[in-house]
């Protein structure tokens, strides 16, 4: 009779049996996967998020300067008050002016560095990320020595004897000041510099993942260069320019430090919450103005989801 | 009559230097207006660099190209009265079918109305009609082939330039928009510009083709030209299955000094008046025919015969005596 030989397989191991389980449950290696991810989301993030907004509805004994853990909405009666409607409605604007302005920077760097390769697109990024390789507040001092009434900015528009521009841009109302450290205008300089690279960054993705034939096909179907661009090019980066505005929008909502070197003293959301839980150690106010950020930032994405921009997604 | 298309001298070359690639080498071609001419070459070969310089994608080193009799060689491609029908068809993939293929009249300001209108009407021509609300990606390969096609006619554009359109879809799908494009151009009169490197796509359909090869026109002619009458051992090469005969075995089978002779124009028969006798070497069944290599005194030749029903199949090691007619022989230059 013919037989084969046959070599049998060596008894199962506890790895081989571990290793077997998993083959056949998939379901089983998912959960080994994420547990750790979506506990560490789940309990550590939302977790301290919704013990944050239950603090919001508690209130502060002024007297004993406790928290007394009643339910109550008079935070959020307090968040009305002149002073703070006007700390949001400053910290909303300079995040919209700060995204707008990331955005146009960032739109031709992202079409060059998408349609470069190799060593010159490695350079680019490079030049990009290499601020965020030193410390923030290392960058921030530094601007506040560029943007001093004697400092660098103002040094050269003498020499350039543009001196009357930097003057008249000081002298206007809500943006000017005694100089650019002072101003407000300051502050947007150097939100536009610490966040720029946040915006480019995703919008390289987007335009990366635009087919250079659908550019071609634009041009060859009659369009101009700015028709490409608008009808084209704009709406298929969009979705970057998403990601890049809720890097650009919220940090800036959120930020305490760049507003308290760098500008006029009128106070940011983040610099009223710090004080607020620092300072005052009023931390269920604290809290409900953090509200603010958070329905701000829901608020954009549902805006931007209605005009679209996530539909080339 | 003013050509469709005319390129004077055209040259293309990539990068600089030693390692300067010569994309396209001093093309002189000249297409007639409501031609379906064809470039036909391997990848490569510089066909599709020809394309993009009459698009306008790609400027050419020297040279003019003129389209219509208007001289277009430095105009951007959005100036230029063609339009293209690309390989990955680059359909708008955020923008509705019928936007897609509104976008040329969108581009030159027609009213939202008329515009829906005029696309609607070229769904219908490329029989796709009932589909303006859907997006690209819901729409299979062969039906964004025909959007691509509806967008890129929308225009009226004197030339259409067709980038191996049909390079994506699978053969019986392939075959039928072949006969679809070409009874479309009879019916359009619009010049077509088409480039494959399919040489049955290319002889079915053109009514001329031009023969790239490393960047140069090997030769221009009709589809039976290029067949029966291939000025090069490449053009007899590259379309359709050629015996290229050589020196001594030219002069012995043909009296050239180097021939071609197309496998199919050889007939097996008596020994009397053959042209040669030969030893079956390989035999391979196609279906529609059969193909036989055998060995003649040294010298491999290719047999296409017709498959006869009932007929006892040929065994490798057989002795066959070939025939031909002296019209099947086409003289070379060795």
């Amino acid at each position: 009779m013919n037989t084969l030989a046959v070599t049998g397989l060596p008894p199962p191991t506890l790895r081989r049996r571990v290793s077997d389980l998993l083959y056949t449950r998939r379901g089983l290696l998912l959960l080994a996967l994420l547990a750790p991810p979506l506990l560490w989301f789940g309990v550590i993030y939302l977790g301290s998020l919704f013990a944050l907004l239950a603090n919001a509805f508690f209130r502060l004994d002024d007297f004993t300067g406790q928290v007394v853990r009643e339910v109550g909405v008079s935070n959020f009666i307090a968040l009305l008050e002149p002073a703070n409607l006007d700390a949001a409605r400053r910290t909303v604007g300079m995040a919209i002016a700060v995204t707008l302005a990331c955005t146009v920077l960032a739109f031709p760097v992202a079409l060059v560095m998408a349609r470069t390769s190799g060593a010159t697109k490695a350079l680019l990024y490079i030049a990009v990320m290499l601020p965020l390789w030193s410390s923030y507040l290392v960058r921030l001092y530094a601007w506040k020595l560029l943007l001093a009434k004697e400092g660098a900015i103002s040094w050269a528009a003498q020499q350039l004897h543009f001196s009357w521009l930097l003057e008249a841009l000081l002298a206007t109302p809500l943006i000017g000041g005694p100089s650019l450290s002072f101003s407000t205008l300051g502050t947007f300089v150097v939100f536009v510099y610490m966040w720029l690279p946040f915006m480019v960054l995703p919008l390289v993705a987007a335009v990366e993942r635009i087919p250079p034939s659908t550019l071609e096909a634009s041009a060859d179907l009659g369009a101009h260069p700015a028709t490409t661009f608008a009808r084209v090019v704009l709406p298929l980066a969009m979705p970057g320019v998403a990601a890049g505005s809720i890097f650009t929008f919220s940090l800036t909502l959120g930020d305490f430090i760049i507003p308290q070197v760098i500008g006029d003293s009128t106070l940011y959301i983040g610099q009223v919450i710090y004080r607020q839980q620092g300072v005052a150690g009023n931390i269920p106010f604290a809290a409900a103005f953090s509200l603010v950020p958070i329905v701000a930032i829901g608020l954009y994405l549902w805006f931007a989801k209605r005009r679209g921009a996530f539909d080339a997604v | 009559m003013t050509a469709a298309v005319e390129l004077d001298g055209v040259e293309c070359v990539f990068g600089a230097g030693p390692a300067a690639v010569r994309a396209v080498d001093r093309v002189d071609l000249r297409i007639d207006a409501g031609e379906f001419f064809t470039l036909l070459g391997p990848s490569g070969s510089g066909k599709t660099t020809c394309l993009r310089m009459i698009g306008g994608f790609t400027l050419p080193t020297a040279g003019r190209i003129r389209i219509g009799g208007v001289d277009v060689t430095r105009q951007p491609p959005y100036l230029r009265p063609v339009n293209t029908v690309f390989q990955d068809y680059a359909l708008f993939p955020h923008m509705s079918i019928r936007d897609n293929v509104a976008y040329p009249l969108m581009v030159r300001g027609l009213g939202k109305a008329e515009r829906a209108q005029k696309a609607d009407d070229l769904l219908a021509l490329v029989q796709l009609p009932g589909v303006g609300a859907r997006r690209p990606a819901q729409l299979s390969g062969g039906q964004r082939q025909r959007v691509a096609l509806a967008r890129a006619l929308v225009g009226q554009p004197q030339v259409l330039l067709l980038d191996e359109p049909l390079g994506a879809l699978d053969l019986k799908l392939r075959e039928q928009m072949q006969s679809e494009l070409k009874a479309l151009q009879r019916r359009l009169g619009i010049t077509f510009l088409f480039i494959t490197h399919d040489q049955h796509e290319a002889l079915s359909m053109s009514d001329r083709i031009g023969v790239f090869n490393a960047g140069r026109l090997e030769q221009v002619g009709t589809p039976a030209d290029v067949y029966d009458r291939p000025a090069t051992r490449f053009v007899a090469q590259f379309i359709g299955a050629a015996n290229l005969l050589d020196g001594a075995a030219a002069q012995r089978f043909t009296g050239h000094a180097g021939a071609m002779l197309r496998p199919e124009r050889i007939r097996l028969g008596d020994a009397a008046g053959a042209r040669t006798s030969a030893t079956v070497a390989e035999v391979q069944y196609f279906g529609a025919f059969t193909r036989l290599k055998v060995d003649a005194g040294g010298t491999v030749l290719q047999a296409d015969l017709p498959t006869e029903p009932g007929a006892a199949p040929i065994e490798p090691g057989r002795l066959v005596h070939l025939h031909w007619d002296a019209r099947a022989v086409h003289p070379l230059q060795p």
